[in-house]
């Protein structure tokens, strides 16, 4: 079964108070290095065939359902190693 | 006025909304949020609380809800609706109102006795305020952190769409502290505090909420239905 991957950031310009609280634990658990840290959500979608009108769906979906566009953007891709 | 308070799955203010509605003088309409179906009623109100569990987004699936439809188009024709901390996150993914409100920027929920400033006394929900009037209601929220772009809170605050300012204390991160904004027409407005606990000397913070619910009887004989 094909599957699509929608990708869900907030925006850089956005606070993400969920990455900062992340990337706060890190230096506790002994990694150093690490400069900033974004969470961000991942839905991966199985659908029955990968066509031009099942990723235009998926791109309604994102942008209506799945990510607020006044925060969030997003990416859509079919995942890697599924037939297309 | 009979109006309508919107029931969610993970409502959790609605009874007390319910009761803020009969105190400020009208009759409380129980609305679903399973129901094609507003009941006549001529305002309505989206309480706080934690529909649908926050599930995916604050507010992002109750948007969708039966109800919900109705309650959008219902706002477009003029019918007043106020949504109160998660009422507020649905009018926003709703896009009935601008912005979008993200978790506290300290990460923690806050309860506490909210001082605010009415900078809009001319909306459905705030006309019997004075215009600058300084209140404390209670505030409690997770996820209560106002934010848009630029433009958009210089347009806001340019054509006076913000209905109300933290004054004192920002306890959430709100851009420009504002606790509540409105749309062009006045007749939707969203806060992130809670005046539906703040109705009563018995109980809260005193009766500087009432106001929100008593606002309505300028509107008496309108119908939006």
């Amino acid at each position: 079964m094909p599957r699509v991957v929608v990708d869900v950031m907030p925006k850089p310009e956005i606070l993400d108070p969920q990455g900062k609280a992340v990337q706060g634990a890190l230096p506790r658990l002994g990694f150093s290095g690490v400069l900033d840290v974004r969470q961000g959500k991942r839905f991966e979608l199985e659908v029955a065939e990968v066509s031009d009108a099942v990723l235009a769906d998926v791109h309604r979906m994102a942008e209506t359902l799945l990510s607020n566009p006044v925060i969030e953007s997003f990416t859509v891709r079919v995942e890697d190693g599924q037939p297309a | 006025m009979r109006v309508g308070v919107v029931t969610f799955p993970g409502s959790l203010d609605d009874v007390d909304a319910q009761r803020a509605v009969r105190i400020g003088g009208h009759e409380a309409v129980a609305l679903w949020h399973g129901d094609h179906d507003l009941r006549g009623v001529d305002a309505v109100v989206l309480p706080g609380g934690f529909s649908y569990g926050d599930y995916l987004r604050c507010g992002a699936i109750s948007r969708f809800s039966p109800v919900m439809t109705e309650v959008i188009a219902a706002a477009e024709r003029g019918m007043p609706v106020l949504g109160i901390c998660n009422g507020f996150q649905i009018l926003c993914e709703s896009h009935l109102l601008p912005g979008a409100l993200i978790r506290n920027d300290h990460r923690t929920f806050v309860c506490r006795d909210q001082r605010l400033r009415v900078e809009n006394a001319s909306t459905a929900w705030t006309s019997a305020y004075d215009e600058g009037a300084e209140i404390t209601i209670a505030l409690k929220n997770g996820e209560g952190g106002y934010v848009a772009d630029a433009a958009t809170l210089d347009r806001l605050e340019g054509e006076g769409l913000v209905v109300a300012r933290y004054l004192e204390h920002n306890p959430n991160g709100s851009m420009r502290d504002i606790a509540g904004v409105t749309n062009e027409r006045g007749n939707v407005v969203g806060l992130m505090p809670h005046p539906e606990h703040s109705v009563e000397a018995l109980t809260g913070t005193g009766t500087d909420g009432l106001g929100f619910f008593t606002s309505l009887a300028a509107l008496a004989g309108a119908t939006f239905a």
